[in-house]
């Protein structure tokens, strides 16, 4: 094939202004979009009001299509439920009769919890949940790791929200618009959480890596204290995390840097919930009394 | 029409509304970009751009179409939609479409295989750009290592793209 017939038009002056103002628009456009990336560069956020529009033109159209991903991605479930449905019997009655037992144990524990927290005078029930909502879209072809969660600042989610599944920690609320908020996943590289190891509180940072993973580096000096397979949760700090929440298990160690998988997977959360910025629930002051108020400070500053 | 029962006889000396013409490519796009509204949670970056893949396809099947200034807006519609920062789609796509503009008449010979080298190398641009914006807007450490992979398949993808656009096509200029 011979190469397409030229864009020149020839002698007719008209259609050459016409070309040359197209292609001045076209530098113009390209030179505004770059400097609108700059103005990104100090105020990531600034902008993010013009997705409002399409933000919410497509959330039923999302939360739709989500109620039948979800429905069909069960279906596999349930087959493979029949399949295994006599041994599987089996096995769960037994899981139950063992789990009875610790049932009546941990109960008893929370009742004595209870009442120590009551010696203390802590309040433990601290109304930290916001809501709970779906995410019902992400920024898949992006590089930057963003979930579109299904409520919005009418619903009460604001930004710097953590966000967490019972399985773990998702993210944090980045933008809001008025039915839909987006959540900087866990994983996107420029959410860092401090996590700490569960069983002996080992601090360290959790950077996402874009790919699904997290690199967690120790805050302490040395060799690395970190070996695969130890659960990392939340340490508090910084105050926007709630503490102990689960973050994710370290699957290898290299170097100084180990690296770890989410356990809460967003793709497959049912639901997530929106939480308080963990500060903005001990420092509440909704219980206007000074005994209260003191109470959270200490609770605050015994906070790890 | 001089007999209304030969509305549906023949389909000769009829043309296809001027909307049709024109917005055909124009809307393709714009569903193309709103892919990203599918719920998937991804946890890479794996989603090829087909906003850009579609555009790239009808710029090259129909070089009289589309101007290059018509990145601008298709590019902030793709930026709302995905999570790139506002600008990055519409700076990128646009050059795309001046580089186009530029190069296609310095090559002496174009066919399939060329088509294919020029779109290879303008998603292999955006996309590198693009991560290079995500960036520097406080994206954190953004490897280039990271959209590897959506560059392979979504140039392995732009032959399918070209095609499905040609079916379209079709039905975009008969009535």
């Amino acid at each position: 094939m011979a190469r397409p017939p030229s864009r020149r038009p020839g002698h007719n002056r008209k259609a050459q202004y016409g070309l040359f103002a197209s292609y001045v628009v076209a530098v113009t456009g390209a030179v505004v979009g770059l400097l609108l990336v700059v103005v990104a560069i100090f105020d990531p956020a600034g902008f993010a009001a013009i997705r409002t529009g399409t933000a919410e033109l497509t959330r039923p159209l999302s939360t739709g299509l989500r109620h039948m991903v979800s429905g069909a991605a069960s279906i596999d479930e349930v087959l493979a439920a029949y399949w295994r449905a006599g041994t599987q019997n089996v096995a769960l009655r037994r899981q139950v009769e063992a789990d009875r037992n610790q049932i009546i144990e941990a109960k008893a524990v929370a009742r004595e919890n209870a009442r120590l927290k009551k010696l203390l005078k802590l309040v433990d029930e601290d109304g930290s949940e916001v809501l709970a909502a779906r995410l019902i879209s992400s920024s898949s072809s992006s590089a930057r790791r963003f979930a579109r969660l299904n409520a919005g600042s009418w619903q009460g989610v604001r930004a710097g929200m953590p966000v967490r599944a019972p399985e773990g920690l998702i993210g944090r609320v980045h933008t809001t618009t008025p039915n839909t908020a987006e959540v900087l996943l866990l994983t996107d590289s420029s959410n860092i959480v401090p996590v700490r190891r569960a069983n002996d509180d080992i601090p360290a940072i959790s950077t996402g890596l874009g790919d699904g993973t997290l690199e967690i580096r120790a805050l302490s000096a040395g060799r690395n204290p970190f070996k695969p397979g130890d659960l990392l949760v939340t340490s508090g700090i910084g105050g926007i995390y709630q503490p102990n929440v689960p973050v994710a298990v370290v699957v290898r160690v290299q170097g100084e840097i180990a690296y770890g998988v989410p356990l809460a997977n967003p793709s497959r959360v049912d639901a997530v919930v929106v939480e308080r910025a963990f500060e903005q629930v001990v420092t509440r002051s909704d219980a206007n009394t000074p005994m209260e108020q003191e109470t959270s400070a200490a609770e605050n500053a015994a906070a790890p | 029409m001089i007999d209304r029962h030969l509305h549906h006889a023949t389909r000769l000396g009829r043309h296809p509304s001027r909307f049709r013409l024109g917005g055909t490519p124009v809307v393709t796009v714009l569903l193309g970009s709103m892919v990203t509204a599918l719920p998937v949670i991804a946890q890479s970056p794996s989603m090829p751009p087909f906003g850009l893949l579609i555009l790239l396809a009808w710029r090259l099947l129909r070089p009289e179409l589309l101007r290059a200034w018509i990145g601008l807006p298709l590019g902030l519609f793709d930026d709302m939609m995905s999570g790139q920062p506002i600008g990055s789609a519409m700076c990128l796509w646009t050059l795309t479409l001046i580089g186009i503009d530029a190069v296609e008449h310095r090559m002496v010979w174009r066919g399939y295989r060329q088509d294919w080298l020029i779109a290879s190398v303008a998603i292999i641009f955006c996309l590198a750009g693009g991560a290079f914006f995500a960036r520097i807007t406080g994206g954190g450490e953004i490897k280039l290592i990271l959209v590897a992979p959506q560059m392979l398949w979504t140039i392995l993808l732009f032959p399918f793209i070209v095609r499905q656009c040609a079916r379209i096509d079709r039905w975009r200029v008969m009535a």
